[in-house]
């Protein structure tokens, strides 16, 4: 059910841009006012999200430890998995985000004549690692639309994307990784029960919105050629604030630029905000150090406690019988 | 008033892991017998000043709600999306990849999709769309949003008390989104509606107004020590003689209230008894801070405060220099993450030095306050014990690491290298089960009861079978930890799954090795067992 749902949304979004610009000729709206639109809900909306976020305190000092603490000076800590400097934490930080750390622990566990097994289970990583990385360099690559003369190091990242030197044009690697990965976490989300159990339409749309982005982009680059001269006016026009719309360009061009918008406008609204929110994430940004600084948390107040003296003279009787000091007689 | 638990371990071991065909969001939960605790009483909460205080029961149908109880629980979630950014986050950013899933004990042991990490807290995620996002507000169910209705709160009541807030998913998370905080929110938003469970509150209610959550009163506790001083003194021939609440002494020591209480904790505090009487230390045990554990965690953070508050008031009132901490699980990671925040800053009392060794433990210079294992490693480390590990030899010893001290700490080697010191066969379990994947007991966070075995045998079941996996393969016979929970609830799942596996506390095995001055020749363990004929000397 969400599965359909979220296929037939990107389905309607493709005939609602083939519609819009082959029948009803909106090439300025698809190519222009929905792009902006879409870049500004995709800048406001995310900056919004990552300032409510942080306008939360963080009460306490939660880090999830992984590894040996801080303690005695002979007793090897494990710096990186459970920092307790700045410098730690800049280093788990950066391993999580650019290589998804936890999620290379990943196991298996497995019930085989009652007993436990566990297994290595580094598909998921991997494809995640591969999607994600893909994904980057290809919004990088895309960048010489953008820029009246290619920068060097888009065009080395160019060569090496395409180092395979396969077919006229050349194959970027990065596309095909990127539609293979997106096809495994489409299918690891129907062929798993559990995980396609927890699956929301939610989880399904990002997927087949990014499949029909790229599946659109290949088309673009490797079958039905698009006036390429005529994009990078378009995009052109768009960074510069002046606008054009070259004729010509052709239709797939305007599936996909529709697509990426949407994207971009959901972005903030949806699940896809984990690119900010892991930044922010206090079990991995905090150093375990709350025994040698004092953390604060703003918002403490003062509670009601049962004093000492209240429980001396709950039991004054008693404590003096036991042989227990007390400081009223 | 119920039957008794009978499923036996092969029949509890068929685990089912295939989904329902009906999704998540329409299946209420169902209330399985022997899988929840009873509700709180309404004397408990009266006496910690909590609201809709009543006697009511899980099991009926009726639960006795306030009749504005959306509005609470709605408000109760607002107001913490604005006191926690963890709880917000983790609200919004989870991609449901699943990683989490197989790695809590309860779904390993029991199958119940809901007792995946991730649809835990989709439970509550739910509310939170439908009320606090735009998305979930206009899409509904298409969004994962749903209603909060009477089923509703009941699922979440029922599976938020089957989660021990032991932090494994976090570690397998890619943005460490961490079910602990978010069951701790769901229990405090259960505590606003009067909803705790009576094994929680009458703890909490017991420490409040006794000091620790056992309820025992000053002399009882003297009473009880006299038993295991006099035990102490059959075999050694040492008479010891612990103060309590001597003003002035160097150190305060305060440990959680069940190592005075039941074995095997009692032998455990033996062995603190004996350490601490070897070593001539000038400290005091506190009637009034006579719990290191904390039961107001697994209910709110005000409450889990308030009762923490004793620990710093004693040691600033008997004018003590710093603390040593007993061994607890969730109490370390109260003392680590939450003491000093809470209810510091502890500036009266001084950084912590050894008084044997010297050594300062910058570590603890702001808490002022020194897990034991970390003062034992030191000790050993400098020489300053005589220890004869022979007096173990009876034993094969694993090692389990306690989630709070493992995840929310990370004192892993301390205990080790003390263990390593004190006896002579010690095997780690398989390595995706220790240290910072380590299982749960699957008792902890206030689910110890005894109407519950279902779920605690379900949950103690990755961990039992990992101990059982050392038990066939090195003869393993004492699983050694430094949790107060973890040797109360470890004992039953030792017994209902590996039989012949014992539990003991670390200084419980530091007092078998300790070699004091002007003792007798020991015959007995501290469990009163003749020790085996001492292996001849290479």
């Amino acid at each position: 059910m969400s599965i359909l749902f979220s296929f037939f949304a990107v389905i309607a979004l493709v005939v609602a841009a083939y519609a819009g610009v082959k029948i009803a000729n909106l090439q300025f709206l698809f190519g222009v006012i929905i792009p902006y639109i879409a870049i500004a809900l995709f800048i406001l909306g995310f900056i919004y999200r990552v300032l409510k976020w942080g306008s939360s305190p963080v009460p306490f000092r939660i880090p999830t430890t992984c590894g040996q603490q801080k303690s005695l000076p002979w007793l090897k800590q494990n710096k990186i998995e459970n920092p307790s400097s700045t410098a730690g934490v800049i280093i788990r930080m950066a391993l999580e985000v650019l290589l998804f750390r936890s999620l290379f622990r990943n196991l298996k566990t497995q019930l085989r004549d009652g007993k436990l097994v566990y297994g290595e289970a580094k598909w998921l990583w991997l494809a995640g690692l591969a999607f994600h990385w893909s994904f980057l360099i290809i919004f990088v690559r895309h960048f010489r639309l953008f820029l009246q003369n290619t920068p060097s190091f888009i065009k080395t990242i160019e060569g090496l994307d395409s180092f395979l030197q396969v077919g006229v044009p050349l194959l970027y690697m990065t596309d095909v990784v990127l539609l293979g990965t997106v096809t495994y976490l489409f299918l690891r989300r129907v062929f798993i029960p559990q995980v396609k159990y927890m699956s929301l339409a939610a989880d399904y749309f990002p997927l087949f919105l990014i499949l029909g982005i790229t599946a659109s982009g290949v088309l673009m680059r490797y079958f039905y050629k698009v006036h390429i001269v005529g994009v990078k006016e378009l995009a052109m026009g768009l960074v510069s604030l002046n606008p054009v719309i070259p004729q010509g360009i052709g239709v797939i061009f305007y599936i996909h630029l529709f697509l990426i918008s949407i994207l971009l406008a959901y972005f903030p609204l949806s699940k896809l905000m984990h690119m900010g929110g892991v930044f922010l994430s206090p079990t991995r940004n905090m150093a375990n150090n709350s025994r040698m600084v004092r953390h604060i948390n703003p918002w403490n107040y003062p509670v009601h406690v049962h004093t000492y003296e209240e429980y001396e003279n709950d039991f004054r009787k008693k404590m003096k019988k036991a042989g227990i000091p007390v400081e009223k007689e | 008033m119920a039957t008794k638990f009978t499923a036996k371990p092969d029949e509890l071991s068929k685990i089912d892991y295939k989904p329902p065909k009906k999704g998540w969001l329409d299946t209420p939960a169902e209330f399985k017998e022997h899988t929840f605790c009873w509700g709180a009483k309404a004397k408990n909460l009266n006496i910690v000043e909590f609201p809709n205080a009543r006697d009511w029961s899980p099991a009926e149908e009726d639960w006795k709600l306030p009749e504005n109880w959306q509005e609470i629980v709605l408000e109760g979630i607002k107001d913490r999306l604005g006191k926690y950014r963890s709880f917000k986050l983790f609200m919004d950013i989870c991609v449901r990849c699943g990683a989490c899933a197989d790695k809590c004990h309860f779904f390993i042991g029991g199958g119940d999709p809901k007792n995946m990490p991730v649809l835990r807290a989709e439970l509550l995620r739910s509310i939170y769309r439908k009320y606090f996002t735009a998305s979930g507000k206009m899409l509904g169910k298409i969004a994962g949003a749903r209603e909060l209705t009477l089923d509703v709160l009941k699922e979440i009541w029922y599976y938020y008390y089957q989660c021990t807030e032991c932090r494994r998913c976090s570690v397998f998370c890619p943005y460490g989104i961490d079910q602990a905080e978010i069951t701790m929110v769901g229990r405090e938003l259960m505590n606003l509606l009067g909803l705790n469970t009576d094994w929680i509150s009458a703890p909490v209610a017991n420490c409040y107004m006794k000091g620790n959550h056992l309820g025992l009163e000053p002399h009882t506790i003297i009473n009880s020590m006299e038993f295991f001083l006099d035990d102490i003194e059959t075999i050694t021939g040492i008479k010891i003689k612990p103060t309590f609440n001597r003003k002035g002494a160097e150190i305060l020591f305060v440990t959680p209230s069940g190592d005075l209480f039941a074995d095997p904790g009692t032998y455990t505090a033996m062995g603190y008894l004996m350490l601490f009487h070897e070593l001539g230390l000038d400290y005091t045990w506190s009637t009034y801070a006579s719990e290191g554990g904390n039961f107001g965690l697994f209910t709110s953070n005000e409450m889990a405060k308030r009762l923490n508050a004793k620990i710093y008031a004693e040691a600033k009132r008997l004018g003590v220099k710093w603390i040593i901490g007993g061994e607890c699980g969730h109490m370390w990671r109260v003392v680590n993450q939450y003491m000093d925040t809470w209810n510091g800053p502890a500036d009266f009392l001084e950084e912590p030095v050894s008084p044997i060794t010297g050594t300062i433990f910058e570590n603890a210079k702001s808490t002022k306050m020194v897990h034991i294992a970390e003062f034992t490693a030191d000790l050993i480390k400098n020489g300053k014990l005589k220890l004869d590990p022979g007096r173990n030899n009876h034993l094969k010893v694993t090692w389990h690491d306690s989630c709070n001290t493992a995840r929310g700490m990370g004192i892993l080697d301390e205990p080790r290298y003390v263990l390593r010191n004190v006896c002579n066969h010690f095997h780690e379990m398989p390595e995706d089960t220790i240290r910072e994947k380590t299982f749960c007991c699957g008792s902890g966070t206030g689910l110890n009861a005894s109407e519950n075995m279902d779920l605690r045998m379900r949950g103690g079941f990755p961990r039992a079978n990992a101990v059982k996996y050392v038990r066939n393969n090195y003869g393993v016979n004492m699983l050694a930890n430094i949790c107060a929970i973890d040797r109360a609830t470890l004992k039953a799942s030792m017994e209902y799954w590996v039989p012949d596996v014992s539990v003991c506390g670390l200084h419980e095995l530091v007092g078998n090795a300790l070699v004091m001055t002007g003792e007798k020749e020991r015959t007995q363990d501290l469990r009163l067992e003749p020790l085996p004929e001492k292996e001849a000397k290479e």
